[in-house]
């Protein structure tokens, strides 16, 4: 296979994408936290506000939502810069606007595994932290919060190899990940099939390669839980 | 900060003809995919080892890779070769961005189809295979009776979750030139500048289509499974 000189490119590409990857995956896992406690909680107005973040969300193409956060935020924040009298253009740059778009991506989809785990976690457990008198707050991060991980975590596993793939949809705006390096290269070469069949090899040892490793954190959070060898 | 929503209601019938063909792309590769993942989905679930390797490949592929990566690899990347480009038969298909989103989304939602088929197919209750066999049924009259008829049950609501998945998904045809519902409203907005007043009408359209989808399979669920029902 030749790549015309183009490998390093396509690796700083892979580099990219993981990075995007990862920093999409800490707002999205916050986002999904807020979504779920939202969802759980009393106030109507936080149920409603969740309900409406996860339904609009998981129903908008994650394109859509990709171009809507890149466009939409250079619409806002030239408004806000223009409300504070300054009178310029002002947009994310790809990558934080892909961080952004793919992260509320995440974070729908993430809202309904937490939701879900944090069903899982007995209710005596929670009384019995209220009858210690734990604040609200208290229990959520010493009793509830600590248990979601496990239970959470193949759901979220599965998400973020959705994630991986889409964030070859941030290629569109313009970032230099995987995606856009071997569109470069195709401009270069005249050889598509080689350099998008090289993309497809790098993102299939990317999917094993993550999944491989959610199984060894899911083996390292269940490890209260396995049966002793007898 | 202010929104123009005279703009969205002037082109409201391009978004409408661009959503006609974002939901013929759905229609279109879903029963492609549901005609593919059939014997891949039973291939699937054979005892036999290597029955099971080739969609196995083919289903670690497809859901391996971006949707994106296949469409290209599709529509930019079979141009590569010579002997493609000049077949009388397949050129003037693969030449097209319509069939080639098409092939791709059929290709690609059968890998996904596949499994939920292997699922449904290993969660039907034994004992009713062994009913079958024990009234003297021939395999392909197991197949066809029982084995097939249960799968759809029970793999259906998975099945409508991935239609809504590959609604999201045809959105990516727009990346290879074809004038769905999101590469209209790109057009659109290349002429009026107006990213965010397009772009959430063409959200809008895609949340109802999905509201419109979920509820047509939940109408094919009532009516698959109405000697389950409960009655009053």
């Amino acid at each position: 296979m030749n790549l015309h000189g183009f490998g390093p490119q396509l690796l700083a590409g892979t580099l990219m994408t993981l990075q995007l990857a990862f920093s999409a995956v800490s707002v999205g896992l916050v986002l999904g936290l807020l979504g779920a406690v939202a969802k759980s909680s009393r106030l109507l107005t936080l149920r409603l506000l969740g309900e409406a973040y996860t339904t609009i969300v998981r129903g908008v193409p994650e394109l859509l939502v990709v171009l809507i956060v890149y466009f939409g935020s250079a619409k806002v924040l030239t408004g806000l810069a223009g409300a504070l009298g300054f009178d310029t253009y002002i947009e994310l740059d790809p990558f934080a606007a892909g961080t952004l778009a793919l992260g509320l991506t995440f974070g729908a989809y993430a809202t309904e595994v937490f939701r879900g785990a944090m069903l899982t976690v007995p209710k005596g457990q929670v009384e019995a932290a209220q009858s210690l008198g734990l604040g609200r707050w208290r229990c959520f991060s010493r009793i509830v919060l600590p248990q979601l991980w496990r239970v959470a975590l193949p759901g979220l596993g599965n998400l973020f190899m959705v994630l991986m793939k889409d964030t070859a949809l941030i290629s569109v705006v313009g970032l230099d990940e995987l995606m856009r390096k071997a569109q470069i290269g195709v401009g270069f070469s005249k050889e598509p099939f080689t350099f998008y069949g090289c993309a497809a090899l790098i993102y299939l040892v990317l999917t094993v390669v993550t999944g491989g490793g959610l199984m060894a954190l899911e083996h390292h959070a269940n490890r209260g839980y396995r049966r002793a060898r007898s | 900060m202010s929104m123009d929503l005279g703009v969205v209601v002037e082109y409201l019938p391009k978004l409408l003809n661009g959503a006609r063909l974002t939901v013929q792309l759905v229609l279109f590769s879903g029963i492609g995919g549901l005609v593919l993942a059939f014997p891949m989905g039973i291939a699937r679930s054979s005892p036999r080892p290597w029955v099971r390797a080739l969609p196995w490949t083919y289903i670690f592929f497809f859901r391996g890779t971006p949707l994106m990566v296949q469409m290209f690899l599709v529509y930019y990347g079979l141009s590569q070769f010579e002997s493609i480009r000049h077949n009388e038969v397949l050129w003037p298909i693969l030449r097209d961005p319509y069939w080639c989103a098409l092939i791709t989304m059929s290709m690609h939602t059968a890998a996904y189809i596949a499994e939920i088929l292997r699922g449904a197919i290993q969660a039907i209750p034994r004992g009713e295979i062994e009913a079958a066999v024990s009234i003297g049924m021939s395999k392909a009259v197991i197949l066809r009776r029982i084995i097939v008829p249960r799968a759809i049950r029970i793999g259906l609501p998975a099945y409508s979750n991935e239609v809504i998945l590959m609604l999201k998904g045809s959105a990516l045809a727009s990346t290879i030139t074809l004038l769905e519902l999101t590469g209209m409203a790109r057009t659109i907005i290349a002429k009026t500048y107006m990213p965010v007043e397009i772009f959430l009408a063409a959200g809008a359209f895609y949340l109802l289509i999905s509201f419109l989808m979920v509820r047509v399979f939940r109408l094919m669920e009532w009516r698959l499974n109405r000697h389950v029902r409960d009655v009053r």
